[in-house]
């Protein structure tokens, strides 16, 4: 095991792929001669040239368009679009062209790239780059949308995503790029679509995504320490596929969900984890599901308004203990 | 590669007297303050977030100040503090909202990438790159509309041209003949990248103009009065129903992209030569060579020191702002409430 840091971590997993087919190609804004801006892909250019990781101009429609026919034609492009937010200027490639192409042609269209991208608030960047846009990639069928809380699960679901026939949108935690943990050395990939038990509880299953996994399993210690209730903590770590089967199995134990996400309330993925358990748990759950979400609002840019709006610890211990 | 098109000179159309030029001074200098205090206070931390700072680009955003008649319309960047004080907001409500203070202009609901004041004409600064182009055409055409001969500005960077939204904003307003002026600062880089190495032209916005039957205006935005002469003839002809234009403005940011950024990729002796054509001395010369007291640019520059000291002092005693306003102001009522 090394300490990577989440930004080393992305490098790591492009490169492990990256040296096992020559056909996985990168381009975007910044990201071969500068490293990107969040320094996620420092390296790559050193290892593999500057044909097969590119700099882009600020044309997000180009780089989604090239990625898209690259990969329709043998390539395994994988795609920087720096901030989720950007997402929305170039979203007709994302939700109209390339999660359809396979289906509309009857399957004769291969689309094997990924997009990332950098995602989530505490940063301090205001309205405009701050937002968790994984609820607008989960709204739409054909792409499969993967978000890690941390290093290692970086290099596994990377790696992942670069190996998986189809389009993947990867959300990367922008205010978890520093952050270190144990990393498993050589190659490593984990499957998508299966989510992690980061901490086994009894009382409540309290599912999280991201930036709110470290929250929740902080909130599941004060919980335990303070209030006696055991908490499981659910790393999601994909969305779609959703791994129903580890939230079923959970609620059904411990008769309690709870969801922390970062996105915006209205149509946010805890709504469908919700709704699931409603039709299929309804008669295993000993209180109503909860929701802790950022408010229906834009993120605001001072600090102390951002904290106020991101689901905090605070609030997933004072939701969860007053559950009954 | 295009030919290289010519820079432009002065056509003497718009000459300055000396009050204008006192004024035009002052502006400037109360810019750099600005930015150069913006830059100190994040220095000491006392800024979160970000901050993209337009020091070394004083002279473009100065100038149209002086031009622009009080009813026009400004549209610009994340990179915006210099096209928004200059409408006439206070330093106080520019430092106070990157510091995140109550006193800030936006309360801190918008941060350093979004400074706006409806009042003063400065109507947003947009922080997804190009958007404010389309946008910006859009106001022109309520102008046009309206009869109001109004002008719209826009300003924005050279890694800009590069996005469908500058495009298609240029054709239309071209089509419609909207009485919008497109400014575009190629400070030579968009983040980390220089502009030539991603740009099919030399020149990223006048190599282009051609393409929307535009003329090609190549212009050394360092050189305040040169820019202000620009910045006339093009609002003249908006008012005029002439239509609109596409100035390119040469200029250098003199610290990195933003906050994060130490500008390592730029070459020390290119960095060196843009120092060397800082526009805020160029001008200060200027004025002394054509009979300018220094006693009053002197007074001009000892008064700036004050505001900026001032303003700095009333940011830093302002307090955050209350939760409360987290609340507000997502709908026109005044809320956020989103179900009964
Ligand atoms: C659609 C979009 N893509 C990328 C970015 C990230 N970004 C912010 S500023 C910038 C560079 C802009 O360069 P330029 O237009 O030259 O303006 P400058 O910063 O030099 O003033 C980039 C790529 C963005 N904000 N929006
Ligand atoms: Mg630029």
């Amino acid at each position: 095991m090394a300490q990577l840091s989440y930004r080393e971590a992305v490098a790591a997993a492009m490169a492990q792929e990256m040296r096992k087919d020559p056909n996985i190609v990168f381009l975007g804004e910044d990201v071969a001669a500068a490293g990107g801006v969040f320094k996620a892909t420092v390296g790559l250019l050193d290892e593999f040239g500057p044909t097969r990781v590119r700099d882009m101009p600020i044309s997000e429609q180009a780089i989604l368009g090239a990625t898209m026919g690259a990969a329709m034609t043998g390539l395994r492009p994988i795609a920087e679009i720096m901030f989720s937010d950007f997402l929305a200027v170039c979203w007709d490639l994302v939700a109209n062209e390339i999660a359809k192409m396979r289906y509309m042609t009857n399957g004769q269209v291969n689309l094997p790239l990924v997009i990332r991208a950098g995602n989530g608030g505490g940063a301090r960047f205001g309205a405009q780059h701050s937002q968790s846009v994984e609820n607008w990639a989960m709204a739409i069928p054909g792409i499969k949308v993967v978000a890690p809380s941390n290093a290692a699960d970086v290099k596994g679901l990377l790696a992942a995503s670069i190996q998986d026939p189809d389009p993947v949108l990867f959300f990367e935690q922008k205010s978890m790029y520093g952050l270190k943990c144990d990393v498993p050395e050589g190659d490593y990939v984990l499957p998508l679509g299966q989510a992690n038990i980061s901490r086994e509880g009894s009382d409540v299953t309290i599912v999280a995504l991201a930036a709110m996994v470290p929250k929740a399993l902080k909130a599941a210690e004060i919980l335990q320490d303070k209030h006696g209730l055991s908490c499981e903590v659910i790393d999601l770590r994909t969305l779609v596929p959703l791994d129903t089967k580890s939230i079923i199995e959970s609620v059904t134990k411990t008769g309690r969900l709870v969801t922390v996400e970062e996105n915006p309330r209205l149509c946010g993925w805890g709504a469908e984890i919700a709704s699931i358990a409603a039709e299929e748990l309804f008669w295993n759950l000993d209180a109503p599901i909860m929701r802790i979400t950022t408010p229906h609002i834009p993120l605001a840019s001072v600090d102390k308004l951002e904290d106020l709006m991101i689901p905090s610890v605070d609030r997933i211990v004072d939701v969860v203990s007053e559950m009954d | 590669m295009a030919k290289s098109t010519e820079k432009a000179g002065s056509s003497g159309k718009y000459p300055l007297d000396k009050s204008q030029q006192l004024e035009l001074y002052r502006i400037m200098a109360e810019c750099r303050a600005l930015q150069q205090r913006a830059h100190d206070l994040f220095m000491q931390n006392l800024v979160k977030g970000t901050t993209h700072l337009g020091l070394g680009q004083e002279a473009i955003a100065s100038a149209f100040g002086l031009a622009m008649r009080k009813d026009d319309y400004t549209f610009c960047t994340y990179r915006g503090h210099n096209h928004t004080y200059v409408r006439g907001i206070t330093m106080t409500s520019v430092l106070g909202e990157i510091m995140g203070r109550d006193c800030g202009l936006l309360r801190g609901k918008g941060g350093s990438m979004h400074l706006t004041s409806v009042e003063n004409g400065a109507m947003g600064s947009y922080a997804i790159i190009g958007a404010h182009m389309p946008i910006a055409a859009g106001a022109a055409w309520s102008a046009q509309y309206r009869g109001t001969e109004q002008a719209a500005v826009c300003f924005f960077g050279d890694g800009t041209t590069n996005i469908g939204a500058f495009h298609e904003a240029i054709n239309h307003a071209a089509i419609w003949k909207l009485p919008v002026v497109y400014v575009c600062e190629n400070n030579q880089y968009m983040e980390y990248t220089a502009i030539r190495d991603v740009t099919a032209v030399e020149n990223p916005a006048a190599d282009r103009a051609s393409a929307y039957g535009l003329e090609s205006i190549l212009v050394d935005g360092n050189d305040a009065e040169l820019m202000y002469e620009t910045a006339m003839t093009a609002l003249d002809k908006a008012r005029s129903g002439g239509g609109p234009s596409l100035i390119e403005a040469s200029t250098y940011r003199h610290f990195g992209h933003s906050r994060a950024d130490p500008g390592k990729y730029r070459p020390d002796e290119e960095v060196a030569e843009w120092i060397a054509r800082d526009p805020l001395p160029a001008y200060r010369s200027k004025l002394l060579s054509v009979g300018i007291d220094e006693s009053e640019l002197a007074a001009i520059d000892a008064n700036t020191e004050s505001m900026i000291d001032q303003a700095t002092e009333e940011a830093t005693n302002s307090p955050p702002p209350p939760d409360e306003i987290a609340f507000t102001d997502v709908w026109a009522d005044g809320g956020a409430a989103w179900r009964n």
